[in-house]
């Protein structure tokens, strides 16, 4: 059945209420994955609920204490923000890959989140800054770690009647910085086969404190690797630590066998992506 | 279904039409309005034959339903040339040969005046990565990148 | 043939079509739309191969809107036979292909059509289709096919042997052709050193970006008009109506502007069932296939096998070859194994050689033309392997080349002695290019590969009418993939002397025209070119006359020159008349003029070109990106640059994306799993740099200009090219296409 319904509500509370009485409505923000999937006849939602007239999904907010980012913001306003690109250049370098000029125009984080592709580009680097995702219901508010947003592929941890609103990213302290890179056969316009990012804070000797490190496509969903990150805790970042971190993430990797690529070729990219990552994001902490 | 009324500005003129909720932009252009320069090449976001500029910003046309259209403002090829003048990239594209069959040419000259707007002196490889969303079999990408460096400096020597 | 000095031949002016094409005002296939009409739809086989035991149409039939639906039962298979140009296709398996009868023979196998008043309805009444089928096992490689316990497609597959030999029972062998040379075992012990390899490359698709689409409406005196995307409006005309048992007068087809072909759009497939659901409902239809069904359903090119034997004396002399090309043809007999057999050996002079090539069918969609059919995998192995002997001794790989190209007067292998070729010249322009003298930087590969291609000639026709203001129209029926519409009227204006912009080129119907074989084999600048010169040529004979009529002397007291009649003997009355003088008094003298040619030319001129490809590769991932590129070839004439260059760019381009990264991704059931731009990886702006290109001009003594076709060529060197600069790079030898990531990591891994 073609889908009969497109709403645009302008409130969170009246796209709550609608998504409430029609359970088969499908959340659009960018449509850059629903639509894909709506003309295979994968997804058929009984309406369209766009909610990109809605204020809260559609600003960025800084504060102090950290960045608030609506979960409809095109990549391509959320790479533009200027406390963005200073804060967390990895998530920039996530945004900017996910498709093309055109998708980022349209692409948005609460869509990636949504979406919950375990090769979603924009998903690590907002595990290893700590991003959590604010969630309206019915009942309210509940804030979720990006982390365990998604729960397996294409599934969430969203209740019927929830609404993804907004992606809150803590400022990091100082020395801190991200890295992301993922591996395509192409140049552009892939889905990951595998990728990485990492977030490492350094004391003033150039000694990493904390780190997170985070890694797609090779699970069912987005993975954060604490035995990556205690690797690079207590070291320079020399090579030993990387290839230990390396190994770490390639050990934690469950991947599969498909069209984008053998498991274990994902299996070891992933860790040359991690190693290479955290060589960036320790760069770019020393810089600061 | 009942079809909806969506009233938008197309090539700066102000236009309405009716559109299954679930019909793309594209369609609508094309069969409702009858703008066909606008191309389908692949329906999902792949080939960027089908771009069009909405509310500054470059889309594809395949992946916006009709109805995200009320109130926007859409620019297709058919907007792109000021009267009788072609726009720069379009001449350039016909000075340097950027085209064989033709068919993903629309779509590139969105895309290449979108980003023109944006960066008026794109380097080769912001011009390469800009342009990763519109395929081209026919050229290899040589003379179309050319006439968008090409035209890019014509347009900046004007405004000097 | 003595140089000559050309004006408009040679230059690149603005292409006419141009305008339309870059303001959208340009129609393709799916741009047309008639009032009152209807959508139709393909219902597509779900399994590779399976056997259709009833199709119910009863719950797709009562979808509203939905006002007709067809069945293989609809339309008897015909046993007309048509030659089409590159390769003659069997019309009775074209009209199985096009909805099959018994057997679905690949996933994606048309097995009905519905036609509604919304594409909506029509592909909701699609998916309501019910069909019976006995799953079969799908045969997917050329090596299962020809065991001996495989299913086999056909059952009353003959192979088609030359030399003949007893039919064996039942065979997924549609054809096995040879070719010999010399004494193979002689030459064999005449080498140094004998290299054998084994290659693969992947079933790859034209990737054009427009897909399929078609309109057609019935008129109630039975005549038809079919509007449509092809690569030849003659062809869809007599195919449609052999297959359907039609008076091919009573159908006319427009070409519509076409969105790439590269081959994959000389075969019908929505038009003959386009033409049965317009007679059904007695309304126009409209046919468009998605991008998916582009991929699952129309014809990609052949996944291969192909085994070669080498052997070179220490100097680099070859002296013997063998080689066995197993080439898919998909469903139906017809893969461009027999033409990859010519040419690998082409550019080469080899004393002694063996060559057996076989026509395999598999439960994937049949193959199409594409670009130098067969010729780029033959080219890969026969250029890996030169690359791995001239390695291997020590030899410089352009020395060694030259030392066995072929030359005028040496046989082709396939049998005729060769005219005046350039691939020599194409070699030394290798050789002093900037690329070939610039280091290779650390890190990288470099990589060269040589290609052959025969062109066509084949059948066409032109008009040239000539206006009173001394403007001039073009005439032809090849629709323009590429810029051949200008390159028409420059051969127009270099004719008459008039200027190009005062010529417009048009691509007509097939009432309009007169009879002109495919756009395809590299032919429409070539043949069409030479029908539109005599056109010219005729026009100024007329003219001539013209002028000896106002003067009052016999036709051989005026002679033709620099775009004006002139007298052989001037006075003060008759002084030179020009082309425009002379339009401007046609009705005086005599009336309207307009030029005709029809042409059959026998023989188009080989064309040879040679590829440079930097390679950089990640170690650690398998990762590759071309760095730098050039393509050198052979063009005889160039008649506008810009578009002979831009053909060798865009063959490098899709040949670079063949080597790399493209290929159809099977699940074991035989269903292609990449069927989208997204997973079907063709290179993207970002993947390529400049493509760097050297037209060399030998020219061919059959065209008045010395034109070789130029289409083609420049998609056969880019696999070796690239092969050779991955080994280069990584110390490893590939033989098997395409070079992902993961296949480059896996060798890297094994190798150190």
């Amino acid at each position: 059945m073609h889908t009969q319904r497109f709403v645009a509500p302008l409130t969170v509370v009246e796209a709550l209420r609608f998504i409430e009485t029609e359970p088969g409505a499908a959340i659009l923000a960018g449509g850059t994955d629903l639509l894909v999937q709506y003309q295979g006849g994968i997804r058929r939602p009984t309406a369209f609920v766009d909610v990109k007239r809605i204020p809260e999904l559609m600003r960025i907010a800084a504060d102090a204490d950290g960045v608030t980012i609506g979960a409809g913001v095109p990549a391509a306003d959320i790479a533009a923000h200027p406390a963005v690109r200073t804060w967390w250049p990895g998530l920039v370098e996530a945004v900017c890959l996910i498709g093309s000029t055109q998708i980022q125009s349209r692409g948005s984080l609460g869509g990636n989140l949504c979406n919950a592709s375990p090769a979603a580009d924009s998903t690590c680097s907002l595990i290893v800054n700590k991003a959590v995702a604010i969630v309206a219901g019915s009942n309210g508010e509940r804030q979720v770690p990006v982390e365990h947003f998604a729960t397996a592929p294409g599934k969430t941890l969203l209740q019927p009647g929830e609404l993804l609103v907004a992606i809150r990213l803590p400022k990091p302290v100082a020395h801190t910085a991200d890295a992301y890179q993922r591996l395509i056969p192409r140049s552009e316009m892939d889905i990951a086969v595998a990728s990485a990012a990492v977030s490492v804070t350094l004391d003033a000797s150039g000694v990493c404190t904390s780190a997170r490190v985070a890694i797609g496509a090779v699970a069912p969903t987005a993975l954060l690797v604490p035995d990556a990150a205690d690797a690079l805790v207590g070291s320079v970042l020399g090579a030993a630590a990387l290839s230990t971190a390396a190994a770490a993430a390639s050990a934690a990797a469950r991947p599969i066998d498909d069209k984008r690529g053998p498991a274990a070729y994902r299996r070891t990219v992933v860790g040359v992506l991690t190693k290479r990552v955290a060589a960036i994001a320790a760069a770019r902490a020393k810089e600061q | 279904m009942s079809k909806l009324h969506i009233e938008t500005l197309v090539n700066g003129e102000p236009v309405e039409f009716l559109c299954a909720p679930d019909e793309t932009l594209l369609s609508a252009l094309r069969n409702g309005l009858g703008l066909t320069g606008t191309k389908e090449g692949c329906g999902t976001g792949d080939c960027g034959a089908c771009s069009v500029i909405m509310n500054d910003r470059l889309v594809a046309s395949c992946l916006v339903l009709a109805a995200e259209a009320q109130g926007a403002s859409v620019t297709t090829v058919e907007g792109i040339a000021q009267g009788e003048a072609l726009h720069p990239l379009q001449q350039a594209f016909l000075d340097e040969a950027a085209l064989q069959c033709g068919i993903c040419t629309p779509g590139f000259i969105v895309a290449s005046k979108a980003l023109l707007d944006m960066h008026p002196d794109p380097s080769e490889q912001q011009v390469r990565y800009w342009l990763a969303g519109n395929l081209c079999r026919c050229t290899g990408y040589d003379k179309i990148v050319r006439a968008v460096l090409g035209a890019a400096a014509k347009m900046r020597s004007a405004q000097a | 043939m003595s140089e000559r000095i050309f004006t408009a031949v040679g230059t690149r002016p603005v292409r006419h079509d141009g305008v339309d094409k870059v303001t959208g005002r340009a129609n393709y296939g799916a741009d047309l739309s008639l009032p009152g009409m209807l959508h139709g739809v393909v219902v597509r086989s779900p399994h590779a191969h399976a056997r259709i035991r009833s199709i119910d149409t009863q719950a797709a039939a009562a979808v509203p809107g939905v006002k007709g639906i067809l069945t293989g039962k609809d339309f008897a298979l015909t046993n007309a036979k048509l030659g089409l140009g590159e390769g003659a296709m069997d019309l009775k398996d074209m009209s199985d292909n096009l909805l099959a009868r018994e057997k679905a023979l690949y996933h994606g196998h048309a097995v009905a059509a519905v036609v509604a008043t919304s594409v909506t309805a029509a592909q909701e009444a699609a998916r309501l289709v019910q069909v019976d089928y006995d799953v079969l096992e799908p045969v997917l490689s050329v090596d299962r096919a020809m065991e001996a316990d495989a299913p086999i497609l056909h059952e009353s597959m003959v192979t088609q042997a030359h030399p003949a030999v007893e039919p064996a029972g039942s065979t997924n062998v549609a054809g096995r052709m040879e070719l010999k040379r010399g004494d193979i075992e002689a030459g064999f012990k005449e080498a140094d050193i004998i290299v054998e390899r084994v290659f693969r490359t992947p079933t790859s698709h034209q990737g054009y970006i427009e897909p399929h689409a078609c309109v057609v409406r019935v008129n109630e005196d039975g005549r038809i008009n079919i509007w449509t995307t092809t690569q030849g409006p003659f062809l869809v005309r007599d195919a449609t109506a052999a297959i359907l048992g039609l008076d091919a007068a009573n159908l006319k087809v427009t070409p519509s502007e076409i969105g790439g072909g590269f081959g994959g759009k000389i075969p019908v497939y929505l038009e003959p069932l386009a033409v049965l659901l317009a007679r059904m409902t007695q309304r126009p239809v409209k046919m468009v296939m998605t991008r998916d069904e582009v991929f699952r359903a129309s014809g990609p090119t052949s996944a291969t096998k192909v085994r070669l034997k080498m052997g070179a004396r220490k100097d680099g002399t070859i002296v013997a070859a063998s080689a066995s090309l197993y080439y898919e043809a998909g469903a139906y007999r017809g893969s461009p194994s027999g033409a990859g057999a010519m040419c690998m050996l082409a550019p080469y002079s080899v004393p002694n050689f063996f060559i057996e090539a076989y026509d395999v069918v598999v439960n994937k969609p049949k193959v199409a033309a594409y670009r130098a059919p067969g010729s780029p995998m033959a080219a890969l192995a026969t250029e890996s392997v030169i690359d791995e002997i001239a390695q291997t001794l020590g030899l410089d790989q352009i020395e060694m080349r030259l030392q066995n190209a072929v030359k005028e007067g040496d046989r082709a292998p396939y049998g005729p002695p060769y005219g005046p070729i350039g691939f020599r010249q194409v070699l030394e322009a290798v050789r002093n290019s900037a690329h070939w003298k610039s280091p290779v930087a650390p890190g990288i590969g470099r990589g060269l590969a040589c290609g052959f291609w025969f062109n066509a000639g084949m059948s066409s026709s032109a008009t040239v009418t000539l206006g009173s203001d001394g403007s001039a129209a073009v005439v032809t029926g090849n629709p323009d993939i590429g810029g051949t519409r200008v390159a028409q009227a420059q051969m127009v204006a270099e004719e008459l002397g008039i200027p190009v912009e005062r010529v417009r080129p048009i691509v007509a119907d097939t009432d309009t025209a007169g009879f002109t074989e495919i756009t395809a084999g590299s032919r429409t600048c070539y043949a069409t070119g030479m029908a539109v010169i005599d056109a010219s040529r005729d026009v100024r004979e007329q003219l001539r006359g013209r002028a000896a009529k106002i003067w009052g002397v016999p036709l051989d007291e005026t002679r033709w020159e620099h775009g004006s009649v002139a007298p052989v003997n001037p006075s003060a009355e008759r002084t030179a008349l020009t082309v425009s003088e002379l339009a401007s008094k046609l009705a005086k003298t005599g009336g309207p003029i307009i030029g005709h040619a029809a042409v059959n030319p026998p023989m188009a001129g080989p064309a040879f070109a040679a590829h440079i490809c930097d390679l950089e590769v990640d170690r650690e991932t398998g990762r590759s990106r071309v760095v730098r590129y050039t393509a050198i070839q052979d063009a005889g004439k160039a008649v506008h640059p810009s578009y002979v260059e831009g053909q060798m760019q865009g063959g490098a381009s899709q040949g670079i994306g063949w080597a790399l990264n493209e290929e159809y991704i099977y699940s074991a059931n035989g269903v292609m799993e990449n069927a989208g731009f997204l997973d079907y990886r063709m290179p993207v702006a970002s993947d390529l740099p400049m493509i760097d290109t050297i037209i060399v001009e030998v020219p061919h003594p059959a065209h008045p200009y010395g034109v070789r076709g130029v289409g083609e060529v420049p998609i056969v060197p880019p696999l070796g090219a690239v092969a050779n600069a991955m080994s280069h790079a990584t110390g490893l030898r590939f033989t098997e296409l395409p070079l992902s990531p993961p296949r480059v990591l896996e060798r890297i891994t094994q190798g150190s």
